[in-house]
């Protein structure tokens, strides 16, 4: 019985922190933190997935090892020890990237070192995988990032179709050679559509991206509200037949 | 006190190491797949510099490194020979503009033998992305504009930027970068024109690093130093 009720909080508390991280406390569209490698790289979808995914990974291993170091670690010397975990986790994924992914590597450039200053990291770190056993913190890793990486490909998408007509061009740079075919033509242009590709682009996309979201939750409360304003009806229907 | 104090740097003292100790891991791990990619793209930057109908030997193996030099950014460099059937065609030198904004540019330039230069692209560099990062190929063309471009004691004056009084364009709030490379490509130019034929005439050595060559004529006080690896950086 116990045991049930056990796994039900578990399996609750990974529902709530993948609603939290993908969509109520998004760290890119809610949070708004990263802004600056977000609207830097979202030129095109494989720029925005390769940021994502790096700084994913960066967020898994950082809130894992904070997570499993939190007993440990005095109060007084927690945010030099984070900024230490998050920058060597950096570092490395920047290694591995300057060795597997070279063209990509290059096109991101300076923004694969500053994820060591996307706050939403040591956010995570400091909020929750310091107070959370290792595989919630792990999970909310996954999630935040999860979160942060369908914002960039979104945006990603939104500017690389806009302004040059494609979607996933330069896919190959990231995912080896059995990807240089996704790339789909859309449509074709003789100009670029520089709006969308200069960063005032990025603006524009990213404020279109909050707005929407904040369309879709009025929606949704909306909804919400007219269901129960239905079931008091209901009741006081019921109530008068009787 | 103290052992709170002590107790506190040990636990950082130990974070550090970790991390670290796992960097250095990464590192050496890395360190072969990073060098051979930059190697691939040298390559294609190389027969793009001096296309395929420009030359007839195998560019990346026809190669000396020379001694460090002001002119070259201080660090030992390589020099690419091009040859048509025989004819000396160009050099293609690899040199570092040490006064970037924010540390070295790494660039090759094609230097042909009558001292024009055939064109320049940047390798590595670290500067601020929309302003000083127009040197690289995929963000601006800039770096075209030392396409074809004839260098003599009478133009040597025209080889600055805009701003101060030669013919290369500056970016709006970045000169220092442009600069940087504009002298960079003239040094290496003029590397060429003080060594001559015995850049030419050397025999390859690439394949040895060890074996320094120093191009027999005079040089403008050539002087070794101890950090040479600093285009890891």
């Amino acid at each position: 019985m116990s045991e049930d009720k056990g796994k039900s909080q578990y399996t609750d508390e990974l529902k709530n922190l993948s609603i939290q991280g993908i969509w109520k406390n998004n760290p890119a569209i809610v949070q708004l933190l990263g802004l600056c490698p977000l609207l830097a790289v979202t030129g095109s979808v494989v720029n925005g997935l390769g940021l994502g995914l790096a700084t994913t990974l960066v967020l898994l291993g950082s809130n894992i090892t904070v997570s499993l170091v939190r007993n440990f670690v005095p109060n007084e010397i927690r945010i030099p020890i984070f900024v230490m975990v998050i920058a060597a986790f950096v570092t490395v994924i920047e290694l591995i990237m300057h060795a597997y992914t070279f063209e990509l590597y290059q096109a991101l450039g300076i923004f694969i070192p500053l994820i060591v200053t996307n706050c939403a990291i040591i956010g995570r770190a400091e909020a929750y995988a310091s107070k959370n056993p290792v595989q919630f913190a792990a999970f909310d890793g996954l999630m935040m990032g999860l979160g942060f990486t369908i914002v960039l490909v979104v945006l990603g998408a939104m500017r690389e179709l806009l302004g040059f007509g494609t979607l996933f061009d330069g896919m190959e740079l990231l995912l080896g050679e059995w990807a240089a075919n996704m790339t789909l033509v859309i449509y074709d242009t003789q100009a670029n559509f520089l709006l969308a590709i200069l960063p005032p682009g990025a603006f524009l996309g990213m404020g279109l991206l909050i707005a929407a979201k904040n369309l879709i939750d009025g929606a949704i409360a909306k909804r919400k509200a007219q269901s129960e304003q239905k079931v008091v009806q209901r009741a006081r229907v019921t109530g008068t037949d009787l | 006190m103290w052992t709170f104090i002590s107790r506190n740097g040990l636990i950082l003292a130990g974070f550090a190491v970790v991390s670290t100790g796992l960097i250095a891991m990464t590192f050496y791990a890395t360190k072969d797949e990073i060098a051979a990619a930059q190697e691939k793209q040298l390559l294609s930057v190389l027969n793009e510099l001096v296309p395929h109908d420009k030359h007839s030997n195998e560019l990346h193996t026809d190669c000396i490194i020379v001694k460090a030099d002001p002119l070259l950014g201080n660090q030992p460099q390589r020099i690419f020979r091009a040859r048509q059937n025989g004819d000396n065609y160009a050099a293609i030198v690899e040199t570092t503009a040490p006064d970037g904004y924010s540390g070295d540019i790494e660039l090759v330039v094609a230097v042909d033998t009558n001292l024009n230069s055939l064109g320049a692209r940047v390798i590595a560099h670290r500067e601020t992305p929309g302003l000083g990062d127009k040197i690289d190929l995929r963000i601006s063309d800039w770096i075209k504009s030392f396409t074809d471009v004839s260098y003599s004691e009478e133009t040597r004056s025209r080889w600055q930027v805009k701003k101060d009084g030669g013919q290369f364009d500056q970016f709006t709030g970045a000169t220092i970068t442009p600069r940087a490379v504009v002298n960079a490509v003239k040094n290496a130019i003029i590397y060429v024109e003080l060594h001559g034929q015995s850049i030419f005439e050397s025999p390859s050595s690439c394949g040895a690093p060890d074996t320094l060559v120093t191009p027999d004529i005079a040089s403008t006080g050539s002087q070794t130093n101890n950090h040479t690896n600093g285009r890891y950086q």
